[in-house]
């Protein structure tokens, strides 16, 4: 109860402290028309943003530590807010140097991104070069045994640490970045794999849909449709249950399962799309014209449509690659996707997730199980910005 | 209370794109006179309908007005407050729009839209301003007025709509009424109605009003006087008998010599000859309607045979059964004497190749992602087996013909060309083929007047050259009139006279093709008023209508 | 009103169709395992009498179409057999005809309240909050509000639902404990503990859907406000109010609708994962364990109402933009 007399306060207060803005702005600029239409929600706006603006930084520069037991909360808060900082730099600075180098079409591809997509784009291109190079990068290998077990983050020994492993070991002493690393290559390398199979799939069947039409048409769409009715991580829970049978004591063949059954479910809505688009162009005059030249098949689809329908895909492609990865971290965290010992996000999320619970007193400690998360978060935040770029640009600027 | 109703000085306009603002209107001065009508004239891309808005103080998204002033009866709309505005709009200024079916609320009853403006700034009550909605309705001559407010907007036909829409504006009995191009959506037949109704209201209540429309000879029967404007430039500015008989600009004259363009009668056929294209008695159907029924025209060499008909005739699926797309059901298609199969895919090469089209939308008949030379050069390789170095040779001839500089067009992609270079484009495309005969379907409806008149005259220019014959499909007139050899008029599938031009366009005819005829829009400004007493004020289209 | 009915019918009755086929589906993917598959649950060791009872217990000796049309049959009448793991008890003790067997409709029910409670929960907070905060980015477009909404939106539909459930434990339940971490939900507890223990699932879920919610909505709205009736009914000189309520609402209405119904459907997949983490006694957590152990009954019974609850939701939201839409309200 006492919480909501305070933020029914807070609000009050707030909205009093827009009036009085409002009302202040329009007599310094002389009732300037912004300010003088100015609805009290935005003022309001104005407001709230300053005031949480000003507690950001008041929050931030609390002291780290009282009488030397940790204050978790503002720990957690400066790194949430150095990072995501340090991750604003860094992608401007990523930006301007490729508005500078590079040739003339990515220059002025650069100059018009906003800074989302310039991270996007960034965050891609280092998962990419992880993922190749696991092998050089990490230190140690994703299966190996280093004796020491729940080393904590960190690299500090006062706190637990060991500066050999910087983000600590796990419970049978496997170092936590390397197989973070490892990680990389495996989570992203299999769901990359599996939308390339759910494209070739997905996209053939949608193109022949959309360009012979008819009976074949017909009888796809209504299986994808029947298909489609099922929630798809419930079907592949479901389909994983008899891969695993088949499987049996193979964990390699499980992957390899999931990477099909995964790739199957999501082709229908690649399905979908590629019929949609192809439809769309289909109609067009020039299709018309081409077929009345007497032009075959093969040129009808590469030559004609599938120039026109390859931005739709490609922003397609992005989004379908986030879903199937979420997917196979969630199939890997409930414990029927990528098998162990392999090392995979998914997996590590659940097995260090216990440590959450030591945040209260040792926020190092907490740390490990979000770094896998934030792993998987962070690709596929930065694969859905740049899809978001995609198509707003494609859509032009009538918004 | 001063003279001057509307007062707009050295208004300028930007729009946004591409993070930056960009001039739309270069500084435009109006002045408007209780009771008189502007007609604003101009190509598209001219920026009549901004000025149009813009004179309620309005603008759209990504749209602001950067400079100058709008006075309204004293008050400055650009200055002003949103309240002010809210205010004056609706019940002094009022508005009708392009698209009456976009622009009235789906949700609900055409008489609910119309009392909403009274009952709300407090002109009259619901009651009242109801009655006082079927009264407009009864002068506007829809029909069934005490019925047709309760219905829904999709319930009721698009010049209906229109009319509804003007009754709409004139509830609060405004001071100005700004019309956005009300017509052009509409038909010929069903747009005199319109054109009528809403010059006898404003008539009536002396209503100013500025009539924006690209249409030369509607603006002539509608305003006092004519303000052109050019790519967000004033042209000129007269009183309609000056503008009409001696416009000073260079730009003006163009834009009405035209109308005057009409291409000399050649002699009679030569009824022996065997026809380029013959099509008998076709019957065709989509799905299973017949929506063709027992067509049959000829084609011959040289001649350019215009079809003519409103929205929904028949005339594109005639094309459609020539080229093979839709098979007829019954009858067939003959070529040079010889019978085609039905469906295009039955026909070998050569057949495809002497039979070409040309589209309207120049915007989706070509692909977007393929370059000019690819285009041009793609029939030219798959007909004439020409590659490489004669194959460009070829394709650089071609644009040569269509007055295109080769060197420069080769590699540039459609998105790179304007609405007539596009259109340009497909005629090349269809050139390149080295046919005998080509189909146009409304290839200069989507252009400016002047655009389309030198599309017009490249169709003749190149007939003249290659000996090409032409099907012309079109709903305006003043095309047929300007290039047609013979016309077959169409009506629901059917076709209800054919023959010689001078013919066609001397009596006595089919009613209907009078009532086609009669309709189309003079540019002698007491012409409206002339044919409203010649078919007599109340049965205005309606009763031709029903004649035949 | 005749051809709204036939329309309503239709849909029903396509519903009915997939439904049909997804059972369909669903048999026939349990029924891919490898083999006997009452062997392979009972491992090599297994007796003869034992395999052969659960084989009689789980009527394999019959064929599929029978089969199928038998399990079709009693799932109708909410007979949907015996849990694998009550059938191998039985197998080993030899009481076939035991009095004490729980079947698997009597497993689901209690588990299918609770997760219809969470889903309630994370519903009645999300779509209010999706819905007015999606008209309000729709309104104020391209401002600092929008950009930052459309980047925090972004950001939590990118994340799996793992991440933003362990984030907010950190912070609600271990950093300031406000909430409980772990949902331990039994039958007669109080409606306010109730709520309580379900806030922390609630809310993850509800991050999850608002975030899609909202940004359909605002797609929706701003597509409806680039309308020209809206633009009309601002030259009228309508207040913005009335042009929102009066004009814009009605039409928003069908889409909106559309919206919500489908991120509901959503919201029963995302139950899954949210009720593994929170040890929420919920059907999602009953079939990630059932699928773990193989027990094909339970995981045949939790994807059919997960697919019946999905195709319900998606004929609901079909059926609710025809009622909405004026011109089929209103025929010619």
């Amino acid at each position: 109860m006492n919480a909501l007399i305070w933020i029914v306060g807070g609000v009050l207060l707030l909205l009093a402290l827009g009036w009085a803005f409002r009302f202040a702005a329009q007599k310094l600029t002389g009732n300037k028309p912004y300010f003088r239409d100015m609805p009290l929600g935005v003022a309001f706006g104005y407001v709230f943003a300053a005031a949480a603006l000003l507690f950001s930084v008041w929050y931030f520069f609390q002291p780290q530590a009282v009488n030397d037991i940790p204050q978790p909360g503002v720990i957690f808060f400066r790194w949430a807010v150095i990072g995501l900082l340090g991750f604003a730099a860094a992608s401007w600075l990523f930006r301007t140097v490729f508005r500078n180098v590079g040739s003339e079409g990515s220059k002025k591809l650069f100059r018009s991104m906003p800074l989302t997509a310039a991270f996007g784009i960034m965050i891609i291109i280092a998962y990419a070069f992880v993922s190749i190079f696991a092998g050089f990068i990490a230190p140690y290998g994703q299966e190996e045994i280093l004796g020491s077990a729940n080393v904590v983050a960190g690299g500090n020994p006062a706190l637990g640490g060991n500066p050999e492993f910087p983000l600590g070991t796990d419970q049978i002493g496997r170092d936590i970045l390397s197989r973070l690393i490892y990680g990389a290559q495996n989570t992203v390398g299999i769901a990359f794999v599996t939308t390339c199979l759910a494209f070739l799939l997905g996209g053939t069947l949608g193109f022949l849909a959309a360009v012979l039409g008819g009976w074949l048409d017909q009888l796809l769409s209504r299986m994808v449709d029947a298909l489609m009715a099922i929630p798809s991580l419930i079907f592949s829970l479901l389909l994983m249950t008899i891969a695993t049978a088949w499987a049996g004591s193979e964990a390699w063949l499980v992957t390899v399962y999931m990477i099909f059954i995964i790739a199957v479910i999501d082709s229908t809505r690649v399905f979908r799309l590629s019929r949609a688009v192809g439809q769309s162009i289909v109609v067009m005059d020039y299709i018309e014209a081409a077929k009345l030249r007497g032009e075959g098949m093969g040129y009808l689809i590469f030559r004609e449509i599938l120039p026109n329908a390859l931005a739709p895909l490609l922003a397609e492609f992005g989004l379908r690659f986030c879903f199937v990865f979420l997917t196979i971290a969630s199939l890997s965290f409930l414990g029927v996707g990528i098998q162990p010992p392999k090392a995979d996000w998914g997996t590590m999320v659940r097995d260090l997730s216990q440590f959450i619970n030591f945040a209260a007193f040792a926020p190092n400690v907490a740390v490990t199980p979000l770094l896998a998360a934030g792993a998987i978060a962070l690709l596929t935040v930065a694969v859905n910005f740049v899809v978001d770029w995609m198509l707003h640009k494609s859509s032009g600027l009538k918004e | 209370m001063s003279d001057l109703l509307l007062k707009i000085r050295d208004l300028k306009i930007e729009g946004r794109s591409d993070e930056t603002w960009n001039p739309i209107i270069n500084g435009i001065d109006v002045d408007l006179k209780r009771g008189e009508v502007l007609g604003m004239i101009g190509e598209s891309g001219a920026g009549k309908s901004t000025v149009g808005l813009a004179s309620m103080g309005y603008t759209r998204d990504g749209v602001r007005i950067s400079n100058g002033s709008v006075e309204f009866d004293g008050v400055d709309l650009v200055t002003a407050s949103a309240s002010t505005k809210r205010a004056l709009l609706g019940k002094r200024i009022a508005y009708v729009a392009q698209s009456a079916a976009a622009s009235f609320n789906p949700a609900h009853k055409l008489i609910d839209q119309h009392t909403e403006g009274p009952v709300q700034h407090g002109v009259s009550s619901r009651a009242e301003s109801e009655l006082d909605g079927i009264e407009l309705y009864r002068r506007l001559r829809l029909p069934d007025p005490e019925e047709i407010g309760f219905r829904y907007p999709h319930q009721v036909s698009g010049g209906q709509l229109q009319r509804a829409m003007t009754a709409m504006a004139m509830a609060c009995r405004p001071d100005l009424i700004i019309f956005d191009e009300p017509t052009t959506a509409l038909d010929v037949t069903t747009q005199i109605e319109v054109l009528a109704s809403i010059r006898d209201i404003v008539e009536q209540f002396d209503t100013a009003a500025i009539y924006i429309t690209h249409d030369l000879a509607v603006v002539a029967q509608m305003a006092d006087k004519i303000k052109v404007l050019l790519k967000g430039d004033e042209v000129e500015e007269a009183d309609t008998h000056t503008m009409l008989s001696a416009p000073q600009e260079e730009y003006t004259k163009s834009l009405w010599a035209v109308r005057s363009f009409e291409r000399p009668a050649k002699p009679a056929i030569n009824t022996s000859a065997t026809p380029v294209v013959s099509v008998r008695n076709v019957t065709a159907a989509y799905g299973t309607v017949d929506v063709l029924h027992d067509v049959s025209f000829d084609i011959h060499a040289g001649r350019t045979v215009a079809v003519v008909g409103e929205s929904g005739s028949g005339k594109s699926t005639a094309a459609r059964c020539i080229t093979g797309l839709l098979p007829p059901r019954i009858g067939h298609v003959e070529f040079d004497g010889q019978q085609l199969p039905l469906s295009y895919k039955q026909r070998d090469k050569s057949q495809l190749r002497q039979a070409q089209m040309i589209y309207q939308m120049a915007d989706t008949a070509l692909n977007p992602r393929k370059s000019i030379g690819e285009t041009i050069g793609r029939p030219v390789e798959f007909y004439m087996g020409l590659t490489g170095r004669e194959k460009r040779k070829r394709v650089e001839e071609l644009l040569a013909e269509i007055e295109l500089e080769p060197t420069e067009y080769f590699n540039r992609l459609p998105s790179e060309l304007s609405g007539g270079q596009k259109q340009r484009i497909g005629i090349a495309r269809a050139l390149a083929a080295e046919p005998k005969f080509i189909i146009c379907d409304e290839v200069t409806s989507a252009l400016d007047q002047l655009v389309a008149e030198g599309i017009l005259r490249l169709l003749a220019k190149l007939q003249d050259e290659l000996g090409l014959s032409y099907m012309f499909i079109t709903h305006d007139l003043a095309t047929v009139r300007s290039i047609a050899d013979e016309v077959v008029v169409m009506k629901e599938g059917k076709v209800v006279e054919q023959g010689p031009k001078k013919e066609m366009f001397k009596p006595p005819h089919h009613p209907y093709t009078d009532l086609l005829l009669s309709s189309v829009p003079e540019m002698d400004p007491d012409w409206l008023t002339n044919l409203l007493q010649e078919r007599g004020v109340d049965n205005i289209g309606d009763a031709a209508a029903d004649k035949m | 009103m005749a051809g709204l009915a036939k329309i309503i019918l239709q849909r029903l009755l396509l519903g009915i169709a997939t439904l049909f086929a997804v059972s369909i589906i669903i048999f026939v993917a349990v029924n891919a395992l490898p083999g006997d598959f009452a062997q392979s649950i009972l491992g090599q060791g297994a007796t003869p009498e034992s395999v052969a009872a659960i084989r009689e217990q789980l009527g394999l000796n019959e064929g599929p179409v029978t089969r199928y049309l038998k399990w079709l049959v009693a799932a109708i009448q909410g007979d949907l057999g015996v849990p694998m793991s009550q059938a191998l008890f039985q197998s080993f003790t030899g009481s076939s005809t035991g009095g004490d067997v729980i079947t698997v409709f009597e497993q689901i029910v209690p588990r299918l309240k609770n997760t219809l409670f969470l889903a309630g929960v994370s519903a009645a907070i999300s779509v209010p909050l999706a819905v007015t905060l999606g008209i309000l980015t729709a309104l104020y477009r391209n401002t600092a509000f929008d950009k930052a909404m459309n980047v925090t939106t972004l950001s939590a539909i990118s994340s799996p639902e793992f991440f933003l459930a362990y984030i907010l434990i950190l912070f609600l339940a271990v950093l300031n404990p406000v909430f409980p971490s772990l949902s331990n939900i039994f039958p007669g507890m109080e409606f306010s503990d109730r709520l309580n223990k379900t806030m922390l699932p609630a809310l993850t879920l509800t991050l999850a859907v608002t975030a899609q919610m909202m940004r359909m909505t605002r797609a929706a709205i701003i597509n409806l406000l680039a309308s020209p009736y809206i633009e009309m009914a601002r030259l009228k000189g309508l207040s913005p109010m009335r042009v929102i309520v009066k004009h814009a609402l009605p039409n928003a209405l069908a889409p909106i609708i559309t919206v919500v119904a489908l991120n509901l459907a959503y919201l029963v997949t995302g139950v899954v994962v949210v009720e593994v983490v929170f040890v929420y006694p919920g059907i999602g957590q009953l079939f990630v364990d059932s699928v773990k152990i193989r027990d094909i009954p339970v995981v045949q019974a939790c994807c059919l109402i997960f697919a019946a609850v999905y195709i319900l939701l998606n004929l609901t939201a079909d059926i609710l933009s025809i009622i909405s839409n004026p011109r089929l309200r209103h025929p010619k």
